[in-house]
């Protein structure tokens, strides 16, 4: 093991570290007389090709490995992952572009790479020490993300909001960490497992459980730990809100996956009905019929389509946190194919609002209404955005669902055991297509008021939207495309 | 080569799409052409299908092989019945809409993604397929409602799709309890209706599921108590709208009471045999009962459709051949006749005097004014009464026939709701058109009424027409009908039944 060795592995990291400093050096050296837009324009387009080239090593690599105890693992389902969060942050720089809200160029896109960084360094750690660092590199790069707006109050309430809730989870993680270390004496997942294994559900384990949950329970915004979501996604820049609602749900549910069928392995218990064991799985069952119940129910009454996507977000972790806890193989590559496709679809559906936001001056419903008339191909994607996160068959969402659910109920097909928690979820998503609807009402039935110029669409912003469109019509018709890499 | 009738109406959709904004007429031309030739499809198809008894397979191809879905277009004699009348039905709505001015493309555009979704429905083997198209209905019915609706059409619009959604889910609830215990009981994981249909499912397990089913797809069947957006969602919707919940729509969820909830779990419908069959006669006599005192002309023909819908429960609720051939018959009858009722209110009377309330009704002497939509109303009227010589007839006696060996109370019950239709009938016929109540001219007797176009009167004569031939010719229905009955696929269902 040598120096180059983690180089080799951590390449695309690299040269993603390496895009971020070329990004900052050519604002600051080359554009710095030059108009927003064209610096925008310059930023993203190296940005870009940094992503690209990132992600040519992630396919390029040889050979999986597995460095320093855990610290850095690849193997082919850490590549793919890695290659899902570089095309959300290209997705996020792209329906930046044509962003008012910040002069600083360069640091806006460095931090968004320095997020996906973070996270790409989060899929591949297998040591809780290694998990935490880099959940806060990303963590930072986002509370900055979200102040970004300078001029707006809103903004820095957010990101202050969204910041100390974020501290105060990641001293939980950090508590719930430090005491598995103790029991176990290894930072190592699969080590703590082995450790464990066999001593029975003791308290300190239940501490550490309960405080992990909850430290992963801000981060995926799940009941009662979501308070911070609606506040930040509504004064965020909205592309920022995109990328944290998109690329880091991703690699938060990856790796709190991870650290609980590969570290609690052997404390799962049971959210069987009436055949409840103690562990982490009735943990998470609470939390994800909370996150269902609350989020979809709070949802309704919203009318900012911001605070709407975010609510429905809370709803949509309630969703994967069942995946979380059925355990299998099966249900483990249906979280992740719902997972992705949900990122897919949330940041098309944010990149929809920061076009509505740039030209009318909002995001209350009523500023979406006659925008089938106003931007006929930008109402389309937003109507297959929707419709996907409501679950509408053929699109990505409806089969996510499908796969998810299906995955819960065959865990205990004998008893059908888990079918309480599906019939909650599929009781739910029929309430959440109300307020879906309520948005789309405004988009094709309503009348914008008279002599409502048409809205002009950004090509780089649109370019995407179809794109992600496209991807979302795609995976509905033709699922298997996805789910061979999961 | 029936596939194509899915196929055309979304390439109609497309084509309607890349038009200009303000191409009218060229977007009425298109939709008409798509509908026809979705048509001849389904009847040249129809008319090749060398064994309607038997499942033929269009096209079966892997689809998603983790959840074992495949691509899988069939058809039998049912499939075939009503994909006919969808073609039928399709036509006659755009006929019936060639006066919708505003935003006339995208109309038609959802127009056809409704009728395309609906073929895919009635030519689907493979359950997750079926249920694909049947969500896809959802969107194209709000949308038409609620942007080309006329009273309440916002909340009637979100109703109907609220419902829906929520009956759906109820299915999507069954669907998946239903693989994962196939898949358990199998050893291989399988959505293909033919194969689902060959397992036997546990009693403890049907005696849940099939209701959640029955009831999931029952709602958009108008099933008695969740029937209440059919009145309101057909009132709000466009005329075409109207013609095609009643005359398609509704058909989906009966359809998929039969051909899934019925098929797959038998068991699960002999022990709620009785409530199904006493929720279908509380639906006749219900509905029947409110249309007679409505003062809205279309509100009356809405509650119809819940009393008629009603018949096509009770004969599946009869587990014998005869209600069985029956409840098809009527899904197809009622199909044409409602479309013609709701083209009369809406596009013949409602689009020209602006009021479809029989107090100011009765004042205007229609069947004088426009004899045509009083003379096709008689006809409708008739037919829908249940008189012989009409479809209607031979459907609901068949019903009748059926239930009278299972049911004889039921039957009776049920006769009473026919008498009470022609009550209903006969009095919205002499308010609307042959009323000699003479009342302050307030809106301008002498005021010429526009005149029946020429498309109004093509649809209504094919529609009469297309009610009149299976009325005296039933064979030609029930050759395609039967042999399915007696098919591998309905054996379980009715081999305990009482013929």
């Amino acid at each position: 093991m040598n120096y180059l060795e983690i180089l080799r592995v951590a390449a695309p990291e690299t040269a993603l570290a390496v895009t971020v400093l070329m990004v900052l050096a050519v604002d600051l050296i080359v554009l710095r007389e030059e108009s927003v837009a064209r610096r925008f324009g310059t930023g993203a387009l190296v940005s870009i090709l940094g992503c690209l080239m990132a992600a040519v090593f992630t396919f390029t690599r040889y050979g999986d490995a597995n460095l320093l105890n855990g610290m850095l693992v690849v193997d082919p389902q850490t590549d793919f992952l890695k290659v899902v969060l570089l095309a959300l942050a290209v997705f996020t720089v792209l329906i930046s572009t044509s962003g008012k809200f910040t002069e600083h160029v360069g640091e806006y896109l460095a931090l968004v790479l320095l997020a996906t960084i973070g996270l790409m360094f989060l899929i591949s750690a297998e040591d809780i020490l290694m998990i935490f660092i880099s959940l806060e590199l990303a963590s930072l790069s986002l509370y900055i993300l979200t102040a970004f707006n300078k001029r707006n109050a809103r903004s820095s309430e957010a990101a202050l909001k969204y910041f100390l809730f974020g501290g105060m989870s990641a001293a939980f993680l950090l508590f719930g960490f430090s005491l598995l270390y103790g029991l176990s004496g290894s930072t190592n997942l699969p080590q703590i497992a082995a450790s464990l294994a066999g001593r029975g559900l003791d308290p300190l384990l239940l501490v550490a459980i309960v405080t992990t949950v909850i430290g992963f329970g801000f981060k995926v915004a799940a009941v009662p730990f979501h308070l911070w979501a609606p506040d930040a996604y509504e004064g965020a820049p909205t592309p920022s809100a995109a990328f944290i609602a998109s690329g880091s749900k991703v690699a938060s549910f990856y790796i709190l996956a991870k650290i609980l069928t590969l570290g609690f392995a052997g404390a799962e218990g049971s959210a069987v009905w009436q055949g409840y064991v103690s562990g982490w799985t009735p943990v998470i069952a609470v939390v994800a019929a909370l996150s269902m119940v609350l989020g979809n129910l709070t949802a309704i009454v919203q009318s900012s389509v911001k605070r709407l996507l975010a609510y429905s977000a809370i709803a949509h972790a309630g969703y994967m946190l069942l995946g979380v806890l059925a355990n299998t193989p099966s249900s483990h590559s249906a979280l992740l194919f719902y997972v992705i496709t949900y990122a897919l679809t949330v940041l098309g559906a944010f990149g929809v609002v920061t076009v509505v936001e740039a030209a009318t001056g909002g995001d209350a419903m009523a500023n979406f209404a006659g925008l089938s008339r106003r931007a006929p191909g930008l109402s389309l994607c937003l109507l297959v955005f929707l419709l996907s996160l409501a679950g509408i068959p053929p699109l990505a969402g409806f089969i996510g669902k499908f796969f998810l659910f299906s995955a819960v109920v065959g865990t205990d097909a004998e008893h059908l055991g888990l079918l309480w928690l599906v019939i909650l979820a599929i009781v739910m998503s029929a309430v959440s297509f109300y307020y879906y609807l309520q948005v789309l009402k405004q988009a094709y039935v309503l009348d914008a008021a008279a002599n409502a110029p048409a809205i002009k669409v950004p090509p780089a912003t649109m370019f995407a939207l179809i794109l992600l469109a496209a991807l979302v019509i795609l995976l509905g018709c033709a699922p298997g495309l996805l789910l061979r890499f999961l | 080569m029936l596939a194509w009738t899915i196929y055309i109406s979304f390439i109609g959709v497309l084509m309607l799409m890349l038009l200009p904004r303000e191409a009218a007429r060229a977007a009425r031309i298109i939709a008409l052409l798509t509908a026809i030739a979705g048509c001849v499809v389904a009847f040249a198809g129809a008319v090749q299908q060398p064994n309607p008894g038997i499942v033929t397979t269009i096209v079966k191809v892997p689809w998603i092989p983790a959840l074992g879905a495949n691509y899988f277009l069939a058809a039998d004699g049912i499939s075939l019945v009503l994909v006919v009348l969808t073609g039928l039905a399709a036509i006659a709505g755009i006929l019936f809409s060639w006066n919708i001015e505003k935003r006339t493309k995208e109309f038609f555009a959802f127009y056809l993604a409704l009728i395309g979704a609906v073929y895919g429905v009635f030519l689907s083997f493979d359950v997750l397929l079926l249920f694909v198209f049947y969500e896809l209905t959802i969107i194209p019915k709000y949308f038409l409602i609620a942007r080309w609706g006329s009273t309440r059409k916002e909340y009637g619009a979100m109703k109907l799709a609220l419902f829906s959604f929520v009956g759906s889910h109820l299915v999507l609830i069954g669907l998946i309890a239903t693989w994962v215990v196939a898949r358990a009981q199998t050893g291989h994981a399988s959505l293909d209706l033919l194969e689902l249909s060959k397992v036997s499912f546990p009693l403890g397990f049907q005696y849940w599921v099939f209701p959640l089913v029955f009831i999931g797809f029952g709602i958009l069947a108008g099933l008695w108590p969740f029937h209440t957006w059919a009145p309101t969602g057909h009132v709000a919707a466009p005329t075409a709208g109207s013609m095609l919940l009643a005359g398609v729509v509704m058909k989906l969820g009966a359809y998929g009471c039969l051909r899934v909830a019925m098929v797959l779990f038998p068991e699960g419908v002999r022990m709620w045999q009785n409530e199904i069959a006493a929720l279908a006669v509380i639906g006749i006599v219900y509905g029947a009962g409110v249309a007679l005192v409505q003062r809205d002309f279309k509100f009356v023909i809405g509650y119809s459709s819940v009393s008629h819908m009603g018949f096509v429960l009770l004969g599946l609720a009869t587990l014998n051949t005869i209600g069985l051939s029956g409840a098809v018959l009527q899904m197809f009858s009622h199909g044409i006749i409602a479309g013609l009722l709701f083209a009369v209110v809406g596009r013949m009377v409602y689009d020209r005097t602006h009021t479809r309330d029989f107090n100011d009704l009765q004042t205007m002497q229609l069947g004088r004014r426009l004899p045509f939509a009083g003379v096709t109303f008689v006809l409708a009227g008739v037919a829908s009464m249940g008189l012989p010589g009409f479809s209607g007839f031979v459907a609901e006696l068949q019903v009748l026939m059926g239930a009278w060996k299972v049911f004889p109370m039921a039957t009776l019950l049920a006769g009473v709701g026919i008498v009470v239709g022609v009550a209903y009938t006969l009095r919205a016929l002499q308010k609307a058109f042959y009323s000699d109540t003479v009342a302050a001219d307030k809106f301008g007797h002498d005021h010429p009424l526009e005149p029946i176009s020429v498309p109004e009167r093509i649809g209504a004569i094919m529609l009469i027409a297309a009610s009149l031939i299976i009325g005296l010719f039933p064979g030609l229905l029930l050759n395609w009908i039967q042999p399915c009955l007696n098919s591998p696929l309905f054996e379980r269902l009715l081999k305990g039944g009482s013929m």
